[in-house]
């Protein structure tokens, strides 16, 4: 089965974001008020991480699994508005729960069955855009 | 032997582990590392009624995502049910000194339980947290195009410009609620 390789590779984002606490509402409390290092030293860290990967990645052309030469598509920056209205929206629902999405999902696998609530409101947040982001500034 | 399983992790394990990640990604199969866009995906499978920007084949574009996202509730289920750390999180003094003066008592959890219950569901408060909280995460995601790992980590470890602006605004919008709304509501 060829999706199996994805699925594991979530149970590992989910296994790390619990176990470092990153799916924590009091960590992201500690973050937003700048009184810890932890939060800042994983994002910090991931990028750092990532960023060196892609660099090599991009540098010796290297391919996929299945001899594909990688592409990673640019982000559009010719219309700015989207990410600062966009972005600061998102940062509210953050700290309301605690949670960006990947911590939502893996709170709810933890046990805290009162997170349907926040992935259901994700969802239609995400329906209400999609119906009207025509007349939304981008 | 095994106290690493139940024990927390560090940042600078966590961390790594996150951003290999990335790489991994487009390894297997030149996908871009993003959470949120799995909740398209779902509107885009159940309910796309006549709108076009849900209008696309999920299935080819969006199967791995969703099945990424599965991946991530059964981490969380191992995590923090099956590993779970007995501790309570240690967090730093002056945070629990600032939570409990929003009038919070309970730090056992990963969340607040005060906050975060089936009973506080009908309340202004749990309404603004978890009705009003979920419904921004999903529409301010999907308006800045990508959430925290599809911008903050994947899109700023592709040095790129609009994700920075997407980050910094994450955060702003974070500061605002965290300094100048949970007073009022707490």
């Amino acid at each position: 089965m060829n999706y199996i390789k994805y699925l594991m590779t979530g149970v590992l984002f989910g296994f790390v974001l619990t176990k470092a606490e990153v799916i924590s509402w009091f960590r992201i409390q500690e973050m937003f008020r700048f009184q810890d290092i932890h939060m800042y030293g994983v994002i910090g860290s991931a990028v750092l991480v990532g960023m060196i990967s892609i660099q090599i990645i991009k540098r010796f052309k290297l391919k996929d699994k299945e001899g594909n030469p990688i592409s990673i598509p640019p982000k559009d920056f010719t219309t700015k508005k989207r990410y600062i209205i966009g972005g600061i929206l998102f940062g509210f629902g953050w700290a309301f729960t605690g949670a960006c999405p990947g911590p939502l999902f893996a709170l709810l696998g933890s046990g805290l069955t009162i997170f349907v609530v926040p992935i259901l409101a994700a969802l239609a947040g995400t329906w209400v855009y999609g119906a009207t982001r025509e007349s939304l500034p981008h | 032997m095994f106290d690493w399983l139940t024990q927390p992790w560090p940042w600078y394990v966590a961390g790594p582990i996150i951003g290999l990640i990335i790489p991994l990604l487009l390894y297997m199969g030149n996908k871009q590392f993003g959470i949120s866009s799995s909740l398209r995906h779902t509107c885009a499978a159940c309910m796309p009624g006549n709108i076009p920007f849900f209008q696309y084949d999920w299935k080819s574009e969006g199967m791995w995502n969703l099945i990424f996202v599965l991946g991530v509730l059964i981490g969380g289920f191992l995590g923090g049910y099956i590993f779970q750390n007995p501790e309570p999180i240690a967090l730093s003094a002056a945070t629990i000194a600032d939570l409990q003066g929003l009038g919070l008592t309970d730090f056992s959890g990963l969340v607040p339980s005060e906050v975060f219950s089936w009973s506080n569901l009908g309340s202004a408060q749990g309404l603004l947290v978890m009705v009003l909280g979920g419904f921004l995460v999903g529409f301010g995601a999907r308006y800045a195009g990508g959430c925290t790992s599809g911008h903050a980590i994947s899109g700023i470890s592709n040095l790129q410009l609009a994700s920075v602006t997407a980050a910094v605004s994450f955060f702003i919008g974070g500061l605002i609620v965290t300094h100048l709304i949970f007073p009022l509501i707490f």
